[in-house]
C-alpha cells in the first residue's frame, strides 16, 4: 500500500489547493498517469502519479489546502489485497475544509496550526532558522525576513503567531491581492518567483561568461526551411536555441543536473527548462524532456504545446521539476544580452538575447551578420570559467550547422 | 468576405491567443508585437490559425504585412481575392 503524497512542484512550494480529482477509488492507475489538478502559486498543474496500482481511497477533499508531503491517495500495488479503510481519520488532520471563494485567507493561515502526521517537506540547504511550512509561507507572502523573527515554538522554531507578531498591520493587505484572471493569482505568481530567485542569488554563487554569434546560417535556413512549410508545420529561431543549448548540455556535463545538500548530481538526460513569459505578467519555465535528442520538428511541436499550456495553465508537474538546465529567449526584439539567474536546483540557465545584424569580420572583410549574444549564468560550486566557455562554443557550433540540429 | 468580416475573423483569431485584449480596445494602427505584446509564438499560432480558418497561408517575409489591423484587414483582402 502506498501513499501517494502532494509532491513539491518547485524550489518554494509549501503547499497546493486540491481542485479537480482525475481518479476515483477502484481505477487503475500507472505511473505518468494525470490523477489531480492542484492550484498553485504558478497556476493549475496536473499532478502525475508515481505509483503504479489500484486506488484504495483519496485522502484529501476537493478544495483542500494540502501541504507537501501530506497524503493525497492510497494505492494498492497490483496483487496487493485490499485493506480495511482505517487511517482516513488521523489524515483529515492534514487537511483543512476550502474556505469561502469571496475572501481568500493568507495561505498560511489555512494550514493546521500543527499537524504532526503531515510530513514536512525535505529540509534545503542554506535555510538557517526552523520554521513551520506555515510560518515559512505566509512570511514569504508578507516579504518577511525569518531571520529576523524569534521563534517560540519547540526549539525555537517560528510558527505562525510569530510571522503575525512581526507585522501584523499587513494581514489586511496580504487578503485582498487583486487577481489577473482564474486560476493564476499575479502576486502569487510574483512571489513565488522572489522566493525562487532570492534563494538562487542567496545560495548560488554565479559567475557569467558571455559570447557573440554568427547566427546568418541559421537565420538563412531557417526562412529557406519555413518558406516551404504551412504555419503549422513552421519553426521558430527559439526551437534552434533549445536544440542548441541542449546538445552543448549534453556535453558538458557541469551545466547539466541539480545540486542539493549532498552536492551535484549531473543528469543523463537533458530537460530544458523554457522560459515562458505570461501574458499580464509572470513567468514559468516548464521542462521540455529530452531535448538534447529529439529530432527538432518534435522540439518545435513539443515546445509549441508547452507554451499554450503555460499560458492556459495546464502544466505537468514533471514539467515543473524535471527541468536540468534552463534556456531564456528575448524574442524577435528587446535587449542585445541577458544574465539569467539560475532557476534551483539547476546548475546552470542561458540567455539569449534579441537577434541583431551587426558588423561583422569574416576573414579580412567585414559584412553585416545577424547575430545574437549569448550569456552563460552557471554554479561556481559546480563549474568554473574554463568549463563554460566550452559549453558557449559548443553552442555557437551547433547554430552553425542549422540543418544538424 | 466583406472587410467587416475579415476583420471580425482577425480580431477572433487574435483574442482566442491574448485572452486578455479586448476586441474593442484595438486600434487599427496598434502593433501586434510592440503593443499588444504577442511574441514569435504567438505570432506564428495567429498565422496558423488565419490559415486555417481563411485558406490564406501567410508567408514569413510578409508578417510585417499583417502587423496592425489595418494593414491585415487589407492583406488579407488582397489574398483571399
Amino acid at each position: 500500500m502506498a501513499v501517494f503524497a502532494m509532491p513539491s512542484l518547485g524550489a518554494d512550494m509549501e503547499a497546493g489547493t486540491l481542485v479537480e480529482w482525475m481518479i476515483k477509488p477502484g481505477d487503475t492507475v500507472k505511473r505518468g498517469d494525470v490523477v489531480a489538478v492542484v492550484e498553485t502559486q504558478k497556476g493549475a498543474i496536473e499532478i502525475e502519479c508515481f505509483e503504479e496500482g489500484t486506488v484504495e481511497t483519496l485522502d484529501a477533499d476537493l478544495g483542500a489546502m494540502v501541504a507537501v508531503g501530506s497524503p493525497l491517495a492510497t494505492i494498492r500495488a497490483p496483487g496487493e489485497a485490499a485493506a480495511v479503510p482505517a487511517e482516513a481519520a488521523s489524515d483529515a488532520a492534514a487537511q483543512v475544509p476550502a474556505q469561502p471563494a469571496e475572501a481568500p485567507p493568507p495561505m498560511a493561515t489555512a494550514h493546521p496550526p500543527a499537524a504532526p502526521e503531515a510530513q514536512p517537506a525535505p529540509p534545503r540547504a542554506g535555510e538557517a532558522p526552523p520554521a513551520s511550512p506555515a510560518a515559512r509561507a505566509l512570511a514569504a507572502e508578507r516579504g518577511i525576513d525569518l531571520a529576523a523573527l524569534t521563534g517560540t515554538g519547540p526549539g525555537g522554531a517560528i510558527l505562525v503567531a510569530d510571522v503575525e507578531a512581526a507585522e501584523p498591520s499587513l494581514l489586511a493587505v496580504a487578503s485582498a491581492k487583486p487577481s489577473a484572471k482564474a486560476g493564476l493569482d499575479m502576486a502569487a505568481m510574483r512571489t513565488a518567483i522572489a522566493n525562487a530567485m532570492a534563494r538562487s542569488k542567496r545560495e548560488i554563487p554565479h559567475y557569467y561568461l558571455t559570447q557573440t554569434i554568427d547566427l546568418q546560417a541559421a537565420v538563412d535556413w531557417l526562412a529557406a526551411t519555413n518558406a516551404k512549410r504551412p504555419p503549422d508545420a513552421r519553426l521558430l529561431m527559439s526551437a534552434l536555441f533549445v536544440k542548441a543549448t541542449a546538445l552543448a548540455a549534453a556535453k558538458v556535463a557541469q551545466m547539466n543536473g541539480h545540486y542539493d545538500a549532498k552536492g551535484f548530481h549531473p543528469a543523463q538526460p537533458v530537460h530544458a527548462g523554457v522560459a515562458v513569459a505570461l501574458r499580464g505578467g509572470g513567468l514559468v519555465a516548464p521542462a521540455l524532456h529530452d531535448a538534447d535528442t529529439l529530432p527538432l520538428d518534435a522540439l518545435m511541436a513539443q515546445m509549441r504545446d508547452l507554451v499554450a499550456r503555460a499560458r492556459s495553465g495546464r502544466l505537468r508537474s514533471s514539467e515543473m521539476t524535471d527541468g536540468t538546465i534552463t534556456i531564456s529567449a528575448m524574442g524577435d526584439t528587446g535587449a542585445d544580452a541577458m544574465a539569467a539567474v539560475i532557476y534551483p536546483p539547476q546548475v546552470a540557465i542561458v540567455g539569449f538575447g534579441a537577434p541583431v545584424r551587426r558588423p561583422w569580420i569574416t576573414g579580412d572583410t567585414i559584412a553585416p551578420r545577424v547575430t545574437v549574444t549569448v550569456t552563460l549564468s552557471a554554479d561556481h560550486r559546480v563549474s568554473d570559467g574554463r568549463s563554460g566557455a566550452k559549453f558557449l562554443a559548443a553552442v555557437a557550433a551547433a547554430l552553425q550547422t542549422p540543418e544538424a540540429l | 468576405m466583406t472587410d467587416a468580416d475579415i476583420r471580425k475573423a482577425f480580431l477572433e483569431e487574435l483574442t482566442k491567443i491574448a485572452p486578455d485584449i479586448d476586441p474593442g480596445d484595438v486600434g487599427e494602427g496598434d502593433h501586434l508585437q510592440d503593443d499588444l505584446e504577442l511574441d514569435s509564438m504567438d505570432i506564428l499560432n495567429l498565422v496558423t490559425a488565419l490559415h486555417q480558418r481563411l485558406g490564406v497561408d501567410i508567408p514569413e517575409v510578409d508578417y510585417p504585412q499583417i502587423a496592425t489591423l489595418a494593414l491585415a484587414t487589407g492583406y488579407l483582402k488582397g489574398r483571399i481575392g
